[in-house]
């Protein structure tokens, strides 16, 4: 029973991930089928859209692989295929949203929450630091009380 | 003073809130992209002809008058679903209708349209589907209102629904030909 448990589990370390990537479709010099494969796995398949065109199988995202690599063979930039990119499908096309004018909330945003939540704490801790004692040091006991504690302390050590 | 201030959190988490249900509300899909083209010319390729009497796309051919640019395939079955209605717009004549055979093989788009009928002016066979990456598609059926100088106004992804056509896309037309007259 473990043998064939050890033996599925060195099985599963063995397979290798599937790839969207058909090795027709790979260039055949090296360098730039990994330029290709870094910069797939940038663009968004805008069929699957949470999966790179380097992940999906869909038709469109081996159309974008090959159209990415035909530019790359012909000497474009990465940037300059992001650009071809961009004017066709828009800013969503890339995975990762560009720094711009629109997309300032979503980039600085969570920053700016942060400093102002900041802010915040640093503004509670200060003013208590600087309250007085007296002020939260609660009323002392009346006499009233302090006998009915003595009470309750005499009765506890009893039942002990 | 320090009162509204406790209310503040609330006050954001409120606008968050809204700003993530009212897309659910109005039923937006998030799936459905703006097309970047708006407003810009449509891209003009030499689409050759799928039939042997209906011409096939040149760059200028959508020039001249607004017109309903849809791209089809016999595979794809929400064609087929919206193919009826692209009929009615044919026999009405609300708006000439140009095709663009989407990465079909030509016999069977043949066959798909002597089946259900050929709305279409004109068909432009695009076999790779590299024209359709330069239109911004990204599934069919995909339809685009391009004007008479050729620029594309308007996208609309997925089947054609006579709610879009007669909110939207007809009313469009109308204006743009009431701009241009």
């Amino acid at each position: 029973m473990i043998r064939h448990s050890i033996l599925g589990l060195v099985l599963i370390c063995l397979t290798l991930p599937v790839l969207a990537v058909e090795p027709a479709e790979m260039l055949k010099d090296p360098a730039l089928e990994a330029r290709a494969r870094e910069l797939s796995k940038e663009v968004r398949c805008l069929v699957c859209q949470n999966q790179s065109i380097d992940d999906s199988n869909a038709g469109l995202a081996k159309d974008l692989r090959v159209l990415l690599r035909e530019r790359l063979v012909a000497g474009d930039s990465d940037a300059e295929i992001k650009e071809f990119l961009v004017e066709r499908y828009g800013d969503f096309v890339l995975l990762k949203p560009p720094v711009k004018a629109s997309t300032y909330v979503l980039w600085y945003g969570p920053l700016a929450v942060g400093v102002l939540g900041a802010i915040g704490v640093a503004v509670f801790l200060l003013r208590r630091r600087g309250g007085k004692a007296e002020d939260v040091a609660p009323a002392p006991l009346s006499d009233e009380e302090q006998r009915r504690i003595a009470a309750l302390l005499d009765e506890q050590d009893r039942k002990a | 003073m320090s009162r509204v201030l406790y209310l503040l959190p609330l006050l954001i988490f409120a606008v968050i809130a809204g700003y993530f249900t009212i897309p659910i509300l109005t039923k937006k899909d998030p799936r459905l992209l703006p097309s970047v083209l708006i407003d810009k010319p449509a891209p003009g390729h030499d689409l050759p002809a799928l039939l042997q009497d209906k011409p096939g796309l040149g760059p200028e051919d959508l020039k001249g008058e607004v017109k309903l640019v849809n791209f089809f395939a016999s595979w794809c079955g929400p064609c087929r679903a919206e193919h009826p209605i692209l009929m009615r717009l044919a026999a009405e004549g609300a708006v000439p209708l140009v095709g663009i055979n989407y990465k079909d093989r030509p016999e069977a788009a043949i066959g798909w349209l002597r089946e259900l009928g050929d709305p279409f002016g004109r068909i432009g066979v695009d076999a790779d589907g590299r024209a359709a990456i330069d239109w911004g598609v990204y599934g069919v059926p995909e339809t685009y209102l391009v004007d008479a100088a050729g620029h594309i106004r308007h996208r609309h992804v997925g089947p054609l629904t006579g709610k879009a056509l007669n909110d939207t896309i007809l009313p469009m037309v109308e204006q743009l030909r009431a701009g241009k007259g």
